[in-house]
């Protein structure tokens, strides 16, 4: 390679590797604002990286499972409330996991049931307790055809009340 | 020794007829693919357990996601060769690529965002995918904007060129930002080592429409490409050659 292009080869990728570096430091330093939501053991811990703790009255967003027999509905009204405990592949669910009450006046999303992830956008009203005003459905990156999530036991159902 | 096989290549005469020269071909193929796979898609593929038939959007949301950021690579990649080899036609195919990488990252968001309605609840939510592959969209139409703004070619590839490279930075970005960071858009299904995380006869069809929209990217290079050699070398003694006959050729 002749000496020009040597050079301008070198000009080059030393731009691009530093701005890789600043996007990456840009990027850590941002990292406890880009993630989406809190997840409920961090309600009570902080931040896994930061240790930063959720104050009562915040708006946050708050993702997990929901926990299966949790839901209430109330029969008059749309008001629904349910527990959310951590996300976690495969799902599972044990008594010791940090729970979280999310209490929400609204439509549910289609794919809202027992052991669906979802986000919802609201206020931490005390320690555990969050006022949602917009619940999100999240699913997993798992696709298969019905008869086989039958043979495997997977729930599919919507909650009925 | 590459540079002998290479070399012809430089010159936009060779370049234009080879890109010529494959173009049908890669139309046909596209046709073809993309024929049996929608189909399959739509109509034969198994709904999912979950999201029914709705997920059937995933055959085109996920060809065009990923084929979005493998156009920004091939993009960035002749940036790279125009501005150090100072490549004129690096600089043209760049100029060519960038509007179609462009209209496959509208259409990734925008199927996503259909699908995102019925199925999380929401056409939009700032999270990092989503929010990174809106920046993507920024990107193409910043380069689109550069070739553009100056009337000197070399000076515009080199501007552009420039915004290409830098942008690189935010591919691992888009890949990565589901499991880097919480975010409401599920992991990668089918563009990571391994298993895909859905059922043979759920991953074929998506396989078969894959490779029938990277035909079809490929041809609409081609055809976009030849276009910006004819327009940087309409002075040149080929071309006004090449438009005679044409010309003649027509009367006839």
């Amino acid at each position: 390679m002749n000496p020009r292009r040597k050079k301008r080869l070198t000009i080059v990728t030393s731009l691009i590797i530093g701005l890789g570096v600043v996007a990456g430091l840009v990027l850590y330093a941002l990292s406890q604002n880009i993630d989406l939501f809190y997840k409920p053991s961090e309600i009570y811990n902080g931040k896994e990286d930061t240790g930063l703790k959720a104050i009562d009255g915040q708006r946050l967003r708050i993702g997990g499972l929901v926990v299966p027999g949790s839901v209430h509905r109330n029969s008059e009204t749309l008001h629904v409330s349910f527990k959310l405990a951590d996300m976690r592949m495969p799902i599972s669910f044990s008594e010791s996991d940090p729970t979280v009450t999310v209490t929400y006046d609204g439509i549910l999303p289609d794919l809202f049931r027992e052991g669906q992830g979802i986000v919802a956008n609201g206020i931490l009203v005390d320690g555990s307790t969050i006022k949602a005003s917009e619940v999100l459905a999240k699913h997993d990156e798992n696709y298969m055809p019905k008869e086989l999530a039958d043979d495997m036991g997977k729930k599919h159902e919507k909650p009925t009340y | 020794m590459m540079w002998k096989w290479l070399h012809p290549y430089a010159n936009p005469e060779t370049s234009y007829h080879f890109a010529g020269k494959i173009l049908p071909w890669c139309a046909r193929l596209a046709f073809a693919f993309l024929t049996i796979g929608i189909t399959w898609a739509l109509l034969f593929a198994p709904a999912d357990y979950q999201q029914g038939d709705t997920f059937r959007i995933f055959y085109i949301h996920v060809p065009a996601a990923m084929l979005s950021m493998g156009i920004y690579l091939g993009m960035a990649i002749a940036a790279l060769s125009g501005l150090v080899w100072q490549l004129k036609l690096a600089d043209a195919s760049a100029a060519a690529m960038a509007p179609i990488g462009a209209t496959f990252t509208f259409i990734a968001l925008i199927t996503g965002s259909a699908w995102g309605k019925p199925m999380w609840g929401t056409w939009w939510i700032w999270d990092a995918r989503l929010t990174s592959e809106l920046i993507l969209l920024f990107l193409y139409l910043g380069v689109m904007a550069l070739h553009n703004a100056f009337d000197d070619k070399a000076l515009a590839g080199k501007a552009a060129g420039i915004l290409a490279l830098v942008g690189v930075i935010n591919l691992p970005i888009i890949k990565y930002s589901v499991e880097w960071w919480n975010t409401l858009h599920q992991g990668a299904t089918v563009s990571k080592l391994g298993q895909p995380s859905m059922t043979a006869d759920m991953f074929w069809p998506f396989l078969v429409c894959f490779i029938g929209f990277a035909f079809l990217v490929t041809a609409l290079i081609c055809l976009r490409f030849r276009t910006e050699i004819l327009n940087r070398n309409s002075m040149r003694p080929w071309v006004r050659e090449l438009v005679t006959t044409e010309v003649k050729t027509h009367a006839v």
